[in-house]
């Protein structure tokens, strides 16, 4: 039995230890926000944080989180810094078919919790691992700056 | 929501349960009864299957194959070469021969490992070379059409000619990369099978359906699910897996969800067309074209699909935007055994573009004058005849628009700038490239009378609330909010009440396919007529519906056998200037800075539009000189993103772009078509800017950092 943390719940599963972490969130505990997208941790889709950090979590076997804390998309929506992105992505235009959005979306926290002041290319290499198809990212660029603008002070470094 | 001016930006209808991730995709359904499927595949190119012996299967799994196929054994698309599943000839690595079905997916994939096949094969042609060399085999052929002026006409003038200068050109395959691989989810139900999933063409789906199942309308029914992404790749493809999964439904009498992970995807889906062009073209002695000849050969697969179709538009745009003063052009799509190509946004016009433009490009550098200045010299103009005998009877901006960026760009400054960097720096070579295109927005010819008919119906409710009932399919392009944005400034309500639920074929009219940038034009005029007649019959509290259907608009009528006539009604026009340093000692190229003028009728929405622009554009891009993809004995070498290369956040740079209002009188407040003119342009600007710096030429895309390298390599030699 593997016990971890998921959004702030306990959770034990008795998946097998070499399950994917993508599959248990997503098939045990409905929670579709988290996307496949390669299954290689190629593209992002899948980010979580695991213990704080951004992670795919397509290449995490579950028996390696023991005790562990998960955060998905679905573990952020209610906070401040979540209606700040939401808001900027809405008018930054830079959301087109959504599949990478949620991981996107983690990344953007993510890096703005490590540097809430980034740099254009401090943004690009922050998202560099999260694929999008539709955007050509300049638009998603621009959401996390306005978002990093807007939500000045929301973004303390951990 | 202020809609004072139909091009300010509104939120886009769907970004609630997208950025929060909680939208469902196929991938995230789960319905009753629900098994999953996985497909056995042809291992071999092509041959003959002599036996299949399956493993034995546990309780609760079957086999599915062409034998539980009721209709005929194929993919209705255009002709009747795709079966659903192979039982006699397989004609490509990958091709699906029959599905296993059953809970557990870990299972289906070791049951899928013991199947066991018996085959005898036969020699495959897996090249385009090989295929050109065999084109008058029976069958290699799939497609072919000529026009413009006779051969003997254009070889009279080649008499006269200073030179005669003859180039070839080729470009490669382009994989889609949607982000949410394809997924097709068949439900079955006592009377009816409702199949639901990833597409941008209901009604292809639905027809295939009613073929494959020998059933009737009301037996079968399509719903979208959010589509994560298409770009052409949810075209034609889809009807495929529909057709597996409906029939695998209606065997097992349960419901089969068939998902694709990301390298069964990228192996086995539809790619952009290889092709290779060939351009003969007669310059007088001021390096003046007197004649141009194009051959153009596309890589089709091993079924024809809509690669005809696709042919037909790399033809069409042959000549660029260029009026060439004596035209011919030729066109084949040829047979090779190798996964079959299909819809990729721009349709067979990047082909043709960046082929256009590189001619055009190395042309100029013969008569030594600026790639820019000669291409004006062609630039076509209102009242132009079209290479077809059409005509381009709309104002052109191109002038207006290149102008703008020569300025922008402080074109001519740079130029010389780069000129005094290369001579100072060895390592390092910057260039600047441009690209001049159209596109014709719509289906070809008269496929929107003929073919596809398009009905739109708006529907009232009681409580007066109205919804877009259309087939046409939201897949990250925008249609949601622009289609509800026509219909609530036409009816003066408020954007938010406007609804455009996911279509559904039960509830929707055939509106047509969401392709060929025909959809806020087309579909979109469609709904503006529409919204007037329902506010001119407009009852408060009573349920009302209208529909309105497609009028053509008789213009050069087009035959398609003489390929002559208006090939479309209208065209919409883009201009991109291109800057980049090039690493010659790795090859590598780094794009500095990107400016981008289109002309679209008008805008519907300018953050849809920016997003089309970026995201087209960075495509465009990337397929002159990221994305690789190759075939090796039929078999696709690039099984994952990372194999093949589109670009990331830190390939692209912020595009400076423009776009100049025209409004077209039969689109909806003057709008034309947007979302594949933004590919278009890419690859031949990063061509030509690559060739800036070099000071060299390239025959191909995409120009990888090994071209690179070998083309410097091949330099140093020729200097000595």
């Amino acid at each position: 039995m593997i016990k971890f943390n998921l959004n702030g719940r306990k959770i034990e599963t008795d998946a097998p230890p070499t399950a994917r972490l993508l599959d248990v969130i997503r098939e045990d505990f409905t929670l579709i926000g988290t996307k496949e997208g390669c299954g290689e941790g190629e593209c992002g889709a899948c980010s979580v944080f695991v213990n704080n950090l951004l992670q795919n979590s397509c290449l995490i076997p579950i028996g390696s989180i023991d005790g562990a804390e998960v955060v998905t998309i679905e573990g952020i929506m209610e906070s401040d810094q979540f209606k700040i992105l939401d808001e900027s992505y809405s008018e930054a235009g830079g959301v087109q078919c959504g599949y990478c959005i949620p991981g996107m979306v983690m990344a953007s926290a993510a890096l703005l919790s490590q540097n809430p002041h980034p740099s254009e290319d401090e943004i690009r290499e922050g998202i560099s691992g999260n694929l999008c198809r539709c955007t050509g990212y300049n638009m998603i660029v621009e959401a996390i700056n306005m978002a990093a603008k807007k939500g000045d002070g929301l973004w303390k470094k951990q | 929501m202020n809609l004072k001016n139909i091009s300010t930006s509104v939120p886009k209808k769907d970004h609630k349960g997208k950025v929060s991730g909680q939208l469902a995709y196929i991938s995230d359904v789960k319905v009753e009864n629900m098994v999953y499927g996985v497909l056995y595949r042809s291992p071999i190119a092509y041959g003959k299957i002599k036996s299949i012996q399956l493993p034995d299967l546990p309780e609760g799994y079957e086999a599915v194959g062409a034998e539980h196929i009721t209709g005929p054994n194929y993919v209705k698309i255009i002709k009747e070469d795709q079966p659903i599943f192979a039982n006699e000839w397989v004609n490509y690595i990958g091709e699906p021969i029959l599905m296993l079905v059953g809970k557990d997916l870990d299972i289906l994939y070791r049951l899928l490992d013991e199947v066991k096949m018996e085959l005898e094969e036969h020699q495959a042609i897996f090249t385009l070379d090989e295929a050109i060399k065999q084109k008058s085999s029976p069958g290699v052929t799939m497609a072919s059409y000529e026009f413009g002026e006779s051969l003997e006409s254009i070889s009279a003038i080649e008499q006269g000619a200073c030179q005669i200068i003859e180039e070839e050109y080729n470009t490669g395959y382009q994989e889609h990369v949607y982000l949410e691989p394809q997924g097709m989810l068949g439900i079955y139900k006592e009377d009816e099978i409702v199949v639901q999933g990833s597409m941008q063409c209901l009604y292809y789906i639905k027809n295939a359906l009613i073929t494959a199942l020998a059933c009737g309308d009301d037996d079968v029914r399509v719903v979208q699910s959010p589509t994560g992404g298409g770009f052409g790749g949810k075209e034609e493809f889809p009807s495929m897996m529909a057709c597996h999964v409906a029939v695998a439904a209606k065997a097992v009498k349960k419901s089969v969800m068939l998902v694709f992970d990301r390298s069964e995807d990228m192996v086995v889906t539809t790619k952009r067309h290889p092709a290779k062009l060939k351009y003969r073209t007669a310059l007088d002695k001021e390096g003046n074209i007197m004649s141009m000849c194009v051959e153009v050969f596309l890589d089709g697969g091993a079924n024809v699909g809509l690669s005809s179709v696709v042919l037909q538009r790399a033809l069409l745009n042959s000549a660029g935007v260029y009026k060439i003063p004596h035209f011919h052009a030729k066109g084949y799509v040829l047979k090779t055994n190798t996964v079959p190509n299909g819809a990729f946004r721009g349709f067979g016009a990047p082909q043709s573009f960046a082929g256009i433009e590189s001619h055009i490009g190395h042309l100029s550098k013969r008569a030594n004058i600026d790639p820019l200045d000669y291409k004006r010299k062609y630039l076509v103009q209102q009242g132009d005849p079209t290479i077809t005998k059409g005509n381009f009877r709309d104002p052109i901006l191109m002038e207006d628009m290149i102008e703008d960026l020569l300025n922008a760009s402080n074109y001519k400054k740079k130029k010389a700038e780069f000129q005094t960097f290369n001579q100072q720096n060895q390592r390092y070579k910057k260039g600047i490239g441009t690209s001049l295109f159209l596109h014709g927005c719509g289906f070809t010819g008269s496929g929107e009378r003929d073919h596809i008919k398009a009905k739109v119906k708006l529907y009232k409710s009681k409580d007066n609330q109205v919804s877009l009932k259309i087939s046409n399919s939201d897949m990250g392009q925008g249609i949601f909010t622009t289609l509800s944005k026509i219909v609530a400034k036409e009816l003066d309500l408020p954007y938010e009440e406007v609804l455009y639920p996911y279509p559904d074929t039960k509830e929707v009219p055939d509106s047509g396919p969401t392709v060929a940038s025909r959809t806020t034009m087309i579909v979109g005029k469609l709904l503006e007529r529409a919204a007037k007649k329902l506010k001119a019959q407009w009852l408060t509290g009573v349920e009302q519906e209208v529909t309105e259907d497609y009028v053509h608009r008789e213009m050069i009528p087009w035959d398609e056998k003489t390929f002559t006539g208006d090939a479309y009604p209208a065209y919409s026009w883009g201009v991109n200037f291109v800057e980049v340093e090039v690493d010659t000692l790795t090859g590598n190229v780094k794009l500095e800075k990107v400016y981008a003028n289109y002309e679209v009728g008008k805008v519907i929405d300018d953050r849809v539009m920016k997003g089309q622009i970026d995201g087209g554009l960075a495509q465009g891009l990337a397929y002159g000189y990221l994305e690789k993809m190759t075939s090796k004995e039929g078999r696709i070498q690039q099984k994952s993103i990372t194999d093949y290369g589109p670009p990331t956040s830190m390939d692209v740079v912020t595009i400076q772009s423009k776009v100049f209002d025209n409004p077209y009188a039969d689109g909806p407040y003057g709008a034309k078509g947007a979302g594949e003119l933004t590919l278009i342009g890419g690859a031949p600007a990063v061509q030509a800017a690559i060739e800036d710096a070099l000071q060299t030429s390239f025959q191909q895309i995409p120009i990888t950092p090994e071209v690179i390298i070998e083309s410097l390599w091949m330099k140093e030699g020729e200097e000595g």
